[in-house]
């Protein structure tokens, strides 16, 4: 027998969101596929500001072709409500009454001054879960400063580290800071779910872009400091305290990446390279030392081989070989990846705004509650009529004067 | 159950064990994000194959050497970092008793925690149709690199080549001619695994404790890497054209850079969006005269003439300290930030104030700095409980008090090295 369909993991689990461009949507995002009912709450008119943020099929703005909004709010349901109003927050309150987790990323100012901090939620919702993301978090001397994903990955430690010594310090590209602060307040929320069942309690979920990433990503830095004085430089296209060769160097079309920390992996390339001998001489051997003290010079004994081939030459002779090398693969070709595609991991999605595109499907894949694929981005407002009538049980005069008077 | 009385601050996770297979940084990070929450997480290890982690430079001396034969597996500052408020057993897996024990663990625990290669768990008869036999509901979480299925799930993939292959690497760099920066000085690949396993894990906690239902869950590190680009590959798809690297360049924002600071080799990031910010920052500025010109009056005029306002902003934030110049322009809500090395984070009094790094007495190393938590819950917070364990620190505890083993056949079962 067929077991039934699993509802998802997070079946039963109600949110209502309160974000804008990455983390909060993000964050929304993730829950809704693990199988949480997930309300997203966007102002009238013209929508959170991701709809304005591109890429956008052709280079052309428009509301419901927003790539990065269409990519961080599948699967959600959306209305419209104006929260300046007091009928607005009156019908957000209503939401928040069968709501487990209310989840925002807004200036920490328009936040209080609206009343929807933690602080001023707790009385009236105790058992509610408020999850706050914000580039600094939500207390200590910065909690009011103005931030972005470059500040974030500024305070985080990472910029400093990455790019070339002679240039800028780079931020980390494609707001990463967000995503990952947005998958690591799914996870903190989750716990104090789990945690509520133990202290019939809500609670604050405090996440800090710039300490997610910070903390998580940095492990080296910290000990390094402590036991070496070190306290942080650029290094380029190679990774610093590692074994060589570690490093992204160019090749005839393109670029590769290469990551052999064992031995036997250094003589298999050696011997790839026709060059099995360089391990007897000391310079050549101390891999720790090629890394550190002189990097320019080990790349240039290895950069000739890769210059006179292609990516796909490169990747078919260490997959022979079983090196630890392979392209750097532009994001066309990423789609294109036989591993990925074999495993169906981008999955179409149809919306009424846009063209079919393939999005990068849920990581995880779970055997008894899969991540689930619902529903496109909501287009503005999409769900209003279906959450305030059948669900809060406004009546459709009722629904028609909110349009009128700019609440939704 | 019945929720415990008066405790305040009780761990989330307490409930919870969990045995963790993980090596080097993606399974042992994976395991310590739910220890740290209370989770009772038992490293599995053994001296046969010391976790990469406990290999390397010493925190004290310099015998690196050594340290790489496994001369210092207590030393290593990284392990420290990831394994912390963990549980240790040293545990042959290459012996068939070794195995058993193992086994006789699962059975009592609800969570398993891998990131072998394809392939190892069910060559240790310990893949999900074994598990379910010895505990129908446990969890059982599995992080290979590529994926268990597909044409290049053996391939040998450390977390940069993970990263090249999703696309990240491919936009990690100046535009223009210079050669690719592609490094991001980080485990990226690792830790975003890590995280999604995490997360996956307490859904299904949560399922469980509805259902009565354990999974298996699979997390590949380069589905889990790949998940976090749904911009790019979008982009690619609507332009037609994979995005290329860009610096520090946002077409939402100009200024947006890290500009070169009074000192060498430091530096501001300031971040200006909307007209009404930019009239923020010139009157931070004090209104100096290119504030004026017409052709940085809107967005539009600022992003197309982006290498002469960079300029003069650089020109402007040479003069003064990263601290002056973010001092000074959030005094006027403009988004700036010093970008901050370790020593500058270590003081700095906002992520001092968050706990962002914390002190725990280790036995070997006496008091030694950890990163926080990256998260804060008011309610159950959870923290650093007690330092990475010594290889093999809880023997006593998991063989004897959990498992019922004598400590006469403890002594024959090191003495096999078994329990090793």
């Amino acid at each position: 027998m067929q077991p039934e369909p699993s509802p998802g993991a997070l079946n039963g689990v109600r949110v209502v969101e309160w974000g804008s461009l990455v983390s909060a949507p993000f964050c929304g995002k993730v829950l809704a596929e693990l199988g949480a009912e997930v309300i997203k709450v966007e102002p009238p008119g013209v929508g959170e500001e991701a709809r304005q943020r591109g890429p956008f099929p052709a280079g052309q703005p428009h509301p419901e072709r927003s790539g990065l909004y269409l990519f961080a709010n599948l699967n959600k349901r959306g209305i419209t409500l104006n929260l300046q109003s007091g009928p607005g927050r009156e019908l957000l309150g209503r939401l928040l009454e069968s709501a487990d987790i209310f989840l925002e990323n807004q200036p920490l100012p328009l936040v209080e001054e609206l009343g929807l901090d933690y602080a001023a939620l707790k009385g009236q919702y105790p058992r509610l879960i408020v999850t706050s993301i914000s580039p600094y978090g939500r207390s200590g001397p910065y909690r009011g400063y103005r931030g972005s994903d470059l500040t974030a990955n500024a305070m985080s430690g990472l910029s400093f580290g990455t790019g070339h010594p002679h240039r800028e310090p780079l931020t980390t590209p494609l707001h990463q800071a967000g995503y990952l602060a947005g998958v690591g307040a799914a996870f903190a929320s989750i716990v104090a779910l789990l945690g509520r069942d133990l202290t019939g309690r809500g609670q604050l979920v405090d996440v800090a872009e710039a300490q997610v990433i910070g903390t998580l990503l940095t492990g080296y830095h910290l000990p390094t400091y402590i036991y070496r004085g070190v306290a942080g430089f650029r290094s380029g296209n190679r990774m610093r305290l590692g074994l060589f060769p570690n490093c992204v160097l160019p090749c005839k079309d393109g670029y590769i990446c290469i990551d052999a920390p064992q031995i036997e992996q250094y003589r298999r390339f050696l011997a790839l390279l026709g060059e099995p001998d360089w391990t007897a001489d000391p310079r050549y051997r101390d891999r720790r030392a090629m890394s550190d003290q002189y990097p320019a010079e080990a790349e240039a004994l290895i950069a000739p081989w890769f210059m006179e081939r292609t990516k796909a030459e490169i990747l078919q002779a260490c997959l022979e070989q079983r090196i630890p090398c392979v392209p750097v693969q532009t994001f066309d070709e990423a789609l294109a990846d036989p591993q990925l595609n074999a495993r169906d991991y981008f999955r179409p999605v149809e919306h009424p705004w846009t063209e079919t595109y393939r999005y990068p499907g849920p990581p995880y894949r779970l055997s008894g509650a899969p991540a689930r694929l619902l529903r496109p981005a909501p287009t503005l407002g999409q769900h209003n009529r279906e959450i305030l009538g059948n669900e809060l049980g406004l009546a459709e005069a009722a629904i028609s004067h909110l349009e009128r008077a700019g609440v939704i | 159950m019945t929720p415990p009385e008066n405790d305040l601050t009780p761990l989330p996770l307490a409930r919870y064990r969990v045995v963790d297979f993980g090596t080097a940084w993606a399974g042992p990070m994976a395991a310590q994000l739910l220890a740290d929450l209370g989770a009772e997480v038992i490293k599995v290890e053994s001296r046969a194959r010391l976790d990469g982690l406990r290999l390397g430079r010493p925190i004290v001396g310099e015998d690196i050497a050594g340290g790489d034969r496994g001369l210092w597996p207590e030393l290593q500052p990284v392990f420290h970092g990831i394994n912390r408020n963990k549980l240790s057993v040293t545990l042959n897996l290459k012996t068939a008793e070794g195995l058993e024990l193992a086994r006789e663990l699962l059975a009592r625990s609800d969570v398993a925690l891998n990131n072998y290669s394809p392939g190892v768990l069910q060559r240790l008869g310990l893949d999900y149709t074994e598990l379910r036999r010895l505990r129908p509901d446990i969890i059982l979480v599995s992080m290979p690199a590529l994926g268990e299925t597909g044409p290049l799930r053996d391939v040998l993939a450390y977390a940069p080549i993970i990263q090249a292959l999703s696309g990240l690497m491919s936009v990690v760099g100046y535009a223009g001619d210079e050669q690719l920066v592609g490094e991001l000085q980080a485990p990226w690949s690792d830790v975003v695994a890590a995280l999604h396993a995490a997360l996956a894990t307490v859904a299904a906690l949560r399922h469980r404790n509805h259902t009565g239902q354990g999974q298996f869950i699979e997390v590949a590190q380069l589905e889990a890497t790949a998940s976090l680009l749904g911009e790019a590959f979008l982009d690619c798809q609507m332009s037609g054209a994979p995005p290329q690297p860009q610096g520090n360049y946002h077409p939402a924002y100009a200024p947006h850079n890290n500009y070169p600071c009074a000192e060498a080799d430091r530096w501001v990031a300031i971040a200006v969006g909307s007209d009404a910010e930019w009239q923020s920052f010139c009157a931070a500025l004090g209104q100096p005269e290119w504030c004026a010109d017409p052709r940085f009056a809107d967005h539009q005029g600022r992003l197309q003439h982006l290498a002469e306002l960079d300029a003069h902003v650089a020109a402007w934030t040479g003069q003064h300290t990263a601290q002056e110049i973010t001092d000074r322009l959030q005094a006027h809500g403009v988004a700036a930030m010093p970008v901050m090395n370790i020593e500058d984070q270590f003081l700095d009094p906002h992520l001092q104030e968050r706990q962002a790094y914390l002190d725990v007495e280790h036995p070997h190393v006496g008091a030694e700095w950890l990163y926080g938590m990256p998260w804060l819950l008011g309610e159950t917070p959870g923290g650093i409980r007690t330092p990475a364990p010594l290889l093999g620190q809880h023997n006593e505890y998991v063989f004897q008090e959990l498992l019922g083993v004598s400590a006469a056949e403890m002594g024959r079962l090191a003495e096999a090295q078994v329990i090793y």
